[in-house]
């Protein structure tokens, strides 16, 4: 089922703007919670890493684990920039910060590409040596790294800029959700247009086949770099909105299990799917905490009951995740992408599904009706 | 060095992984317009002789020149030199290995024994990936849509091959769902869309049957034609090979027994015994 053009616009436009309208509504108050506006913000940003991590690890075929130590650049860059001057002696209490930089105070937006850019120069430094390696061991590897990130991060003797494991906190908060949601939107949408540039093609030709990419003229260390680069600048950049949306920061909030939770959303939307990332990191950050249901004591009556109590919001989790990924091996989405003649043929397809069922009973149930 | 109507001259090329010699002593030229069959039992060595020329290994020894100019080139040394059993020690001096995309940009494309495919992308991707090494555009420029035109002209491009070469109808197919002899055209067809001057074909015809391998010899043979190729083809179907190859090699544990015109090759004594073992 095709659709015309123009239909296809103006979809695209009402979807836009439904979304818009339903986002202003979130930040007056006038649906929802501040809660609520904080789970969808921390949707987008979990959207935007979780592209960020698809574009590596799903579109260019490499297993890399490393999203935790990029974000943690991004959040601390971020965070070491935009606390006020004036309450920098209260942060960094134990240690004062460095003399060079406790008057360096960037707006945020600065800080939040310096974050990026940081992340990414790293990338690129450790990509040298790291990209070398393939699958399990290109995992093992940038592991490492993350860990070595947060561990360096933590140290005592960094502690006049990072303030050690006492982490920071003060960092001014968003005035509303437009600021991160655009960020992600925008974050999302340029690596979209680059993966479907032809530098994306290349890409998916090394995840495809790397000797057949080879021999076609496509210099592997320089695009699996350039990939992991950016893919680390805009981890980078999620990670800076992350110490916003929290106003705080500390090494320990970037453990491996941060990039598991990411590497769930990609393997849950579709390694290779942009939309199919979005839908899950808003579904996974979403269906966390609607679980918290089962996390609270529930009585029948006066019966309570059992089982129910803190914990148990994770085991039905783990049991969602098994049925889907034993049902869908590839994800919501596989490498598709949303669109809207596919959202048009699934209906067609159930409808006509559900005619022939009532059909089917309209006859009594005739079997062998053909 | 040599002489420019050669367009690949293969000079003492060997080939050793430890102790095992699997290319010895190649010496290999083709001319322009050529197309140079390269057979042998298996395990002879053949698509190693394959990856030599178009950088997946080092040689060991030896040199290889694309027209008349020193592609890659190497000499052993160090733990190598104690355990080297192939010839001509000592002749080279030079040290040259460039990469395979590398020596695809010089002119050089190939096409592997098990088709390799970019399998989830459809034919016409698969073909315009290959166009992705002429693109002057940087990511940055790529990405924001800057480069529009080369964007389009590089998409006619693939289409007008495409055409060409009769994959038109199915380009939105998914690569893998083609069928076998039109996986291995769409090879062919990704292997020329990087402008060659010299087709490596790793069995072209290997899976097909007498009718699919015929039309293949037809299809090569018109490919050199149309594109102004050279052609080596490694290819077990002999009557492909003596159809249409002007000259044969044949190599045997990596020795060449034999070269020449397919009708000295076909009754020489050495490539028979080689091929069906003798009497004792």
């Amino acid at each position: 089922m095709v659709l015309k053009k123009s239909t296809k616009l103006i979809l695209t436009t009402v979807l836009v703007a439904l979304s818009l309208v339903l986002l202003f509504l979130l930040d007056e108050g006038i649906i929802g919670s501040s809660y609520t506006v904080r789970i969808v913000r921390l949707s987008f940003i979990y959207a935007l890493i979780g592209v960020s991590m698809n574009l590596v690890n799903g579109f260019t075929g490499l297993f890399s684990l490393g999203q935790a130590g990029f974000m943690a650049i991004g959040a601390y860059t971020v965070g070491v920039l935009t606390i006020p001057v004036e309450l920098r002696p209260n942060v960094y209490y134990l240690k004062p910060m460095a003399g060079w930089l406790v008057n360096v105070d960037v707006p945020f937006g600065v800080a939040l590409l310096i974050g990026g850019l940081f992340a990414a120069i790293f990338a690129a430094l450790i990509g040298a040596p790291v990209l070398r390696l393939k699958s399990d061991y290109l995992a093992i590897a940038t592991l490492g790294f993350s860990e070595i990130i947060r561990a360096v991060i933590a140290n005592d003797q960094l502690a006049s800029i990072t303030n050690g494991s006492l982490g920071l906190k003060s960092i001014p908060a968003f005035d509303n959700i437009f600021v991160p949601a655009l960020i992600c939107a925008g974050g999302i949408g340029i690596m979209a247009l680059m993966i479907n540039s032809t530098y994306g093609r290349a890409f998916k030709a090394i995840r495809e086949d790397e000797i057949a990419a080879e021999a076609m003229g496509i210099n592997l260390f320089k695009h699996k770099e350039l990939s992991f680069a950016v893919s680390a600048f805009f981890a980078g950049i999620g990670g800076g909105l992350l110490a916003v949306h929290l106003t705080a920061v500390d090494s320990n909030q970037f453990k491996i299990m941060v990039t598991y939770e990411i590497l769930l959303i990609i393997v849950l939307g579709g390694m290779g799917s942009i939309t199919g990332t979005c839908i899950a990191a808003f579904a996974i950050t979403a269906g966390k905490e609607w679980l918290r249901f089962f996390d609270a004591d529930f009585f029948i009556g006066t019966w309570q009951v059992p089982f129910f109590r803190p914990g148990l919001r994770m085991v039905i989790f783990s049991l969602l995740l098994m049925a889907i990924v034993l049902f869908y091996r590839k994800g919501l989405m596989g490498t598709k992408e949303f669109s809207w003649d596919g959202i048009f043929t699934f209906f067609y397809k159930l409808k006509n599904k559900v005619m022939k069922i009532g059909k089917k009973q309209q006859k009594g149930g005739v079997p062998n009706e053909q | 060095m040599s002489s420019n109507e050669n367009v690949l001259k293969v000079c003492d090329v060997t080939v050793q992984f430890g102790g095992v010699v699997a290319v010895n002593n190649l010496n290999l030229e083709i001319n322009k317009g050529e197309i140079i069959g390269l057979i042998g039992p298996n395990g002879a060595g053949k698509t190693t002789a394959f990856n030599a020329i178009t950088g997946v290994y080092a040689p060991t020894n030896g040199a290889i020149y694309l027209n008349g100019e020193l592609m890659s080139s190497n000499f052993p040394d160090k733990k190598m030199k104690n355990i080297y059993a192939g010839e001509n020690l000592g002749k080279y001096d030079k040290k040259l290995a460039p990469t395979p995309d590398v020596i695809t940009k010089k002119g050089i494309a190939r096409t592997f024994q098990n088709i390799r495919l970019f399998k989830n992308l459809t034919v016409f991707e698969n073909v315009l990936i290959a166009k992705h090494m002429t693109v002057k555009a940087n990511p940055f420029t790529a990405t924001f849509m800057l480069n529009r035109k080369e964007e389009k002209q590089i998409r006619q491009e693939t289409l007008e091959l495409l055409e060409m070469l009769g994959l038109a109808d199915v380009k939105d197919d998914i690569s893998t769902s083609l069928p076998y002899g039109k996986q291995r055209h769409l090879e062919i067809a990704r292997a020329l869309a990087t402008k060659p001057q010299l087709l490596l074909l790793d069995e072209p015809a290997a899976g097909m049957n007498p009718q699919e391998s015929d039309e293949l010899m037809h299809f090569v043979a018109k490919v050199r034609d149309d594109f102004n190729l050279s052609i080596l083809m490694i290819e077990h179907h002999m009557q492909v090979v003596m159809g249409i190859c002007s000259r044969i090699y044949v190599l045997d544990y990596g020795i060449t027994i034999a070269s020449g015109l397919p009708k000295e090759i076909q009754n020489n004594p050495k490539v028979i015994e080689a091929y069906l073992g003798v009497d004792d």
